[in-house]
């Protein structure tokens, strides 16, 4: 069973005082993440992200689509039991410690006695904050709030966490530990759909990734596919060159590297063989030839420019205005 | 709506919001009613002759019901939108429970914060009028309509919380779907209006309009009637609150702040929060 399905969701919010317009801020979004997945959804800001999140959590209703968690529908409070939820640069009652924070959350679950204790000392530990659970919040800094989130976040030891930029306000220590976090989680066959526009992060962590840009889902599938699918060119190494070969048509680029050594940069369409019949055809001999794949940052900057440039990605445009 | 409202997840939010007011030094109210009480009653055994306990009864059930107002007014219009401004309610919304119960659970954690006030408020205008009491010469107690340490104080003070219950209520209705300012505005207008909502029924004596007439009579039904709930005067001057009158009070309260709750549900659980 997914975990996570969306159909069709979008969202519109209305923008302007006098004249109010709609303004889509998510185009349809259909997206399956299954059970025991670390799902990265990336995208640069204002792309659609916390407000998929805020969807699915309905925090917010969607104009259009449905969804589902866990096989039900959003707002089950059964479903509800089940999941946990880190929101975008938290923020908590701060005239609580972190201890009664995460009490009350519990008790919200139905924790009750030794059970909610064990369960609020062992996450405020976890996440690093077990000195200062009788600290208030308001005497937190912004890393230790984040940390007090991700611990609300498991509470219940939910199935499916949906954590919005779980590394923002970190310093690299604290990146390092969540990052352990997440991977706890999938050993234990937890379910995690985080955003972020960290790229790093989603090439540790994830096992499947989505591009979001302008509100419209530009890419998804694993990393190995989406990364390994887009090669853009042929890296050849020839040796024992007279002169080097002319660029241009197959030849993109041609760089000397030492006398008759010539680092070739060719067109993905090329065939390989052909190029490499025709480099040696003049005497020379081939030393490598390796295909150029994409990082995940190059897809995820031509994704975005595609969204920007692309009149049918008008997330930024104001309804009736975009195709 | 019972159905969809489970009564330990109201209480939690309650308790939070009572812990909130606590916290955040709302009970200190009492102590400066403590102190102004006991002022005022050292000050007028100085000045009036015999009226000393009817002023100390009357400005002690005044200053409860005044305190009450502010606490309800500014701090009911800002518990649920604080929560929204704050994103706090983000993470709380995920958690198993409906938006009706945010609603309740916030609106009972004020209303027990004000429960606490009044009774200790009370409790302090109680001993100060039987010290009072107790120190005055037993001809002048004589004279008293009512003696200091009157059960009707216990009435009036009741009816006043009923009145801030329904208070805290428009609070809660308006924050729902506007902005704190506007809130109180609102809150504020429909108090006072509340004071004086039972003249609108006399206007059609002297209204000759018959749509400004049905327009009135309108208003006198959907305004809330507070005037009921102020039973200062009566209890001052030794006058019978009868039980019954006191049941009817506190029914009309509670069906209207269930039809205000009612409708702060309906907005809320309509709201989007961007």
């Amino acid at each position: 069973m997914a975990a996570i399905e969306t159909t069709g969701l979008a969202k519109d919010y209305r923008v302007g005082f006098w004249r109010p317009r709609p303004y889509r801020a998510l185009h349809g979004l259909t997206l399956t993440v299954e059970s025991g997945e670390v799902f990265g959804f990336l995208g640069p800001n204002g792309a659609g992200k916390t407000t998929t999140l805020k969807l699915l959590m309905q925090l917010i209703y969607p104009t259009a689509g449905t969804a589902s968690i866990l096989g039900r529908p959003l707002g089950d409070l059964e479903m509800k039991r089940r999941i946990g939820y880190l929101p975008e640069n938290p923020y908590f009652y701060d005239y609580l410690t972190a201890e009664e924070l995460l009490g009350y959350f519990a008790g919200l679950f139905g924790y009750k006695g030794a059970d909610r204790k064990v369960r609020v000392d062992r996450l405020l530990d976890e996440v690093g904050l077990g000195a200062e659970r009788r600290m208030q919040l308001r005497k937190f800094s912004k890393g230790m709030v984040q940390r007090v989130g991700l611990a609300q976040a498991l509470i219940n030891d939910p199935e499916v966490i949906f954590l919005d930029e779980p590394m923002s306000g970190l310093d690299p220590l604290g990146r390092k530990d969540v990052r352990g976090l997440i991977l706890r989680l999938r050993d234990q066959g937890r379910t995690v759909f985080f955003s972020s526009h960290i790229l790093s992060d989603a090439e540790t962590l994830c096992s499947r990734i989505a591009i979001v840009a302008k509100g419209n889902l530009m890419a998804s599938g694993t990393l190995s596919d989406l990364v390994t699918a887009q090669r853009n060119g042929w890296d050849i190494v020839i040796d024992g060159l007279a002169q080097a070969p002319a660029a241009g048509g197959a030849l993109r680029k041609v760089t000397s590297l030492a006398p008759g050594r010539f680092v070739i940069d060719a067109q993905p369409t090329a065939d390989p063989l052909d190029l490499v019949r025709a480099l040696t055809a003049g005497g020379g001999r081939l030393v490598s030839i390796n295909p150029v794949h994409d990082t995940l940052e190059d897809l995820f900057v031509r994704q975005v420019d595609q969204a920007a440039g692309t009149d049918r990605f008008g997330g930024a445009e104001p309804m009736g205005k975009s195709a | 709506m019972s159905a969809m409202v489970s009564v330990p997840t109201v209480a939690r939010i309650a308790a939070n919001v009572f812990k909130e007011s606590v916290r955040d030094k709302v009970l200190y109210s009492i102590v400066l009613f403590a102190v102004i009480v006991i002022a005022a009653s050292l000050l007028l055994g100085q000045l009036t002759a015999g009226q000393e306990v009817k002023i100390i009864k009357d400005l002690g059930l005044a200053a409860i019901s005044l305190f009450g107002h502010f606490i309800a007014i500014f701090i009911g219009i800002g518990l649920v939108s604080k929560e929204v401004e704050r994103r706090s309610i983000y993470a709380l919304l995920a958690k198993p429970m409906s938006r009706a119960e945010l609603v309740l659970g916030k609106y009972c954690g004020l209303v027990s914060t004000l429960t606490v006030n009044v009774v200790v408020m009370t409790a302090a205008l109680v001993v100060v009028l039987a010290i009072y009491g107790a120190t005055v010469e037993p001809q002048i107690r004589n004279t008293w309509e009512a003696p200091a340490v009157d059960p009707a104080l216990a009435t009036a003070a009741f009816l006043t919380l009923v009145e801030l219950s329904v208070v805290t209520a428009i609070a809660i209705c308006f924050s729902t779907f506007t902005s704190p300012v506007l809130a109180a505005a609102f809150t504020v207008g429909l108090v006072i209006a509340g004071q004086f909502s039972a003249d609108l029924k006399n206007f059609e004596h002297i209204v000759d309009n018959h749509a400004a007439t049905w327009l009135l009579n309108a208003l006198y039904y959907v305004l809330p009637n507070l005037a009921p709930f102020d039973v200062k005067a009566q209890v001052v001057h030794a006058q019978p609150v009868t039980p019954t009158y006191v049941l009817l009070t506190t029914g009309y309260g509670a069906l209207y702040v269930s039809a205000l709750l009612a409708l702060a549900t309906l907005f809320f659980s309509r709201r989007d929060f961007k």
